[in-house]
Parts: structure tokens; sequence; C-alpha cells
């Protein structure tokens, strides 16, 4: 692909993330002759920024409030990682849907109703023994949402995505897990729309633990591969 | 493009900072941001691929500076300028246009909701590619450089690895950002031993799986 053939420019874009950003909570005579110049984004308040922007786009009728108000509710109180929690607790409990699970997670995901945007195509790797599964985006921050909510801060910072596949040991150390030399350790890099959800190994001590008490002890970290699943306070380990 | 988002195996970059109890948005406004993004994207006048070039375009300072929330923010203004759902006039006076038809918005609460659970595809089954390869088949990605968007990293560039599974046939993301098309190609997850990508310091047991179009690999 060559530069003509590329619609947007750098310097188009620029000098839209400059003044549009900016001049949306800061309106000053200055940015009507500024256009040309390719300043930096000046650092301005994003809370005000945001609001100017949301009141532009209610006010020509581009989005209902009432629709945005849903959208954070569906994030913040309705999809999270209580989710992956019970995909995970119930492949534990059920061989037969752990066996659909690693063949076809995006089905056996549905079987839960977990389905959605950025979940549209899944896999389920499997932690065993001597296999420990790692998921990160290094090129931006794709996360399978219908599983575990939207990513964590950590997730989408640079250096997770820096170095997760070039020092995964050194950062599953850094998250408190250290590796025996002798485990396999497979990184996915979500450079698709193929998103993917760590199947933690079930934690000893949990024989008689039902699939909700199980579900409760499946963390995001777990099911993103930094973490193991810990045993239960109390239980064997 | 060889841009600062694409920062696979860069080193300098500090330490990761995990929060605990963290929650979804830590801000009012970050929520916002991310359903204004929602919002506007269901009046199909972009594309996902077509967005996430949107923020490789930030320059390499601001994408380090800015957070996640505000890198989609200043997406979402040039999206919408670009694509003549706002003016620049209208994002600097912060109103509409005199004049300016209203429209009526493509997501209600009700459909929001829905928007949010349905599940799309960016599988294209029946598209008339073929597969040049198989799975367990040496390969190796391709040397390219393009200046615009593409999903091959570049620390996995020119190296070899194996086909470890078939994933069918996707939308290319590659033309899709730039709107000439999803001209749709067979994806693989292709896996890579950590020693081909990152020497001899590497452990021998470790590897990084990739998932890559048809285009972006050869034989090996």
């Amino acid at each position: 692909m060559t530069d003509d053939k590329t619609p947007v420019d750098r310097r188009a874009f620029l000098k839209g993330a400059a003044t549009g950003a900016v001049a949306a909570a800061v309106p000053t005579p200055m940015h009507a002759q500024d256009h040309e110049h390719e300043h930096q984004v000046v650092p301005s308040d994003p809370a005000l920024r945001t609001k100017a922007l949301e009141s532009l786009l209610v006010e020509k009728g581009l989005v209902d409030p009432a629709a945005l108000d849903a959208l954070v509710d569906t994030y913040e109180n309705k999809i999270g990682p209580r989710n992956g929690a019970r995909v995970v607790a119930r492949a534990w409990v059920d061989p037969a849907y752990k066996e659909r699970l690693l063949h076809d997670g995006g089905a056996a995901i549905a079987e839960l109703s977990y389905q959605g945007a950025q979940g549209e195509h899944m896999v389920v790797v499997e932690n065993r023994p001597k296999v420990h599964n790692l998921v990160v985006c290094t090129l931006c921050s794709c996360y399978p949402w219908p599983v575990l909510g939207l990513p964590p801060v950590w997730y989408k910072s640079a250096p997770y995505r820096s170095r997760a596949v070039i020092d995964p040991r050194g950062v599953l150390r850094e998250f408190g897990l250290n590796l025996a030399e002798d485990v396999e350790v497979r990184v996915w890099d979500s450079t698709a729309e193929i998103r993917y959800l760590v199947l933690p190994e079930r934690p000893a001590g949990t024989e008689h633990m039902t699939e909700e008490e199980l579900a409760a002890l499946v963390t995001r970290d777990a099911m993103v591969g930094v973490a193991r699943v810990a045993p239960p306070p109390g239980g064997k380990a | 493009m060889n841009g600062i988002h694409d920062m696979g195996g860069m080193h300098g970059m500090g330490p990761i900072r995990h929060e605990e109890n963290e929650p979804v948005f830590h801000a009012p406004w970050e929520g916002r941001v991310y359903a204004i993004n929602r919002a506007i994207g269901a009046w199909g006048k972009w594309n996902i691929d077509a967005g996430r070039h949107g923020i490789e375009l930030l320059p390499p300072a601001d994408y380090l500076r800015m957070s996640y929330y505000e890198k989609w923010l200043a997406r979402n203004v040039e999206l919408l300028v670009q694509h003549g759902l706002v003016t620049r006039q209208e994002m600097e006076s912060g109103k509409p246009a005199p004049g300016s038809p209203k429209a009526t918005p493509a997501l209600t609460p009700d459909t929001a909701r829905a928007a949010a659970a349905r599940r799309g595809s960016y599988m294209r089954p029946d598209a008339p590619a073929k597969a040049r390869f198989q799975t367990g088949q040496h390969v190796r990605a391709r040397n390219i450089n393009p200046v615009g968007h593409t999903r091959l990293p570049r620390y996995a560039r020119g190296k070899a690895g194996t086909i470890f599974r078939h994933h069918g046939i996707f939308v290319f993301p590659d033309t899709n950002a730039h709107f000439l098309g999803e001209q749709p190609q067979h994806l693989y997850s292709v896996r890579f031993g950590a020693r081909e990508l990152w020497g001899d310091g590497a452990s021998p047991h470790d590897s990084v799986y990739l998932d890559l179009w048809d285009s972006y690999l050869e034989h090996a």
C-alpha cells in the first residue's frame, strides 16, 4: 500500500486530532485560523471535551443519551469476568462441556448466553501442568469482552503489550507467578478477530465444591493467563 | 504502518502496574467515550479496522502519553469529521450548524443493549479465497512494510513458523481499514518458536502464536 492509496494520511489526521479534540471544549477565536498548523494536541480536560462532544452529538440527533447510559450500564454491571468464570467452572465440572469448549469456544460459550461484540470468534486454550497460556494484543488491546468485560489498564498498557511476547516469564514473575523452566509457555497475540480465553487449571482441594463456588474462585487474571486460580482459603493446596 | 502501536518486543516501557479492584471506568467520561464510540459506530460509516488505524495515526508521542480513552476520544472526533457526521466548525463551536438536518439515532437504549449482545461475524465463509497453506506446514511471515494498516507485527516479519490451526476465511484488515473492500482471505494461527523470534536467549520451550492472513505468509 502506498501513500497515495491511503485516504487518511498523517497530516490530515493530525489536523483533526488537534482542532477537533481540543477545540470542542476550548473554543477560542484563534482556532479558526489555526487549521493548517500541525500543532500538538494540547492536553485539556478530557471530561470537558467528552461532554462537549456528547452534547453536540445529542443536539444533532446522532446519539441518544439514554442509549449511552444503557451501554455504560451494560459494561459496568452486566458484562464482566464473572461471565468467563462461569464458563470455566462449567468446564471444570462437566467434561463434555469442556470438550465442546476447547473444540468450538464460541458455540460452547454461547450455550451460557455470553456473546456479542469482541467475542465473535472465541478460542479457548487450556492450561495444563506443563503448558501455560498467556493472552496479549501487541498491536492494540483486543480482549474478549463478552466473557471478561472491558480490559484493565495494565492489559492495554505499553509495558504489558511490549513485553508479553519477548519476556512472558518475566511478565508472569511480575504478577507473582514463577513457572518451572520445563513448562511450555504459549503466548497468544490477538492479531485478528479471534479472541482468546485461558481455561485455567482447577486448583487442588476443590473436589467437593459446587459449580457456583468454583466460579467464585476464578479471576480475570487467571483467564488472561497472568495468574493461576488460587485454592480456596482453608482448602488443602 | 511501522508505528508506535506495533510494540511487541520493545524494551523500556517500564513496569506493569496492576491495580487491585480496578473499576471498569476510572471516571464517568471514560464510560461516555466508550459508549459514544459504540453509538457512532452503529451508523456504519466506518469499520473496526478503520477505527484501529485511526488510533495508529495518532502522533507517537501522543500515543504514549494519552490514556486509552483519550486516544478513543481523539480518534472518534477525527472519524466523525472525516465521514461527514459533524463538521470542523461544529466541533469548534460545539453547536450544530444552522439548518443542518437532525438525524435519528441509530442506537436507542433497547438496540444498544441488543447490539452489545449480538453475535456478528468477521468470517466470510463463502468468499472465493483459496487457502495456500494447511495445518502443520512450515511457513515464513513475509517481510512487508506497508505504510497503511496491517496486522502483521514487525517482530514476526521474516520469521519462520508452523501453521497450527486454520480459522477459515476472514475480512482482510489491510484493505478494509482503507475502505478498499473486505477482500476476505484465509486466516491461520501460526506458531513461532520463541528462539526464532528472539534468539538463543529465549526459552526453547516457549512460543508465540499469531493469527495471520494468507497473504502475510510464504512457503518456507
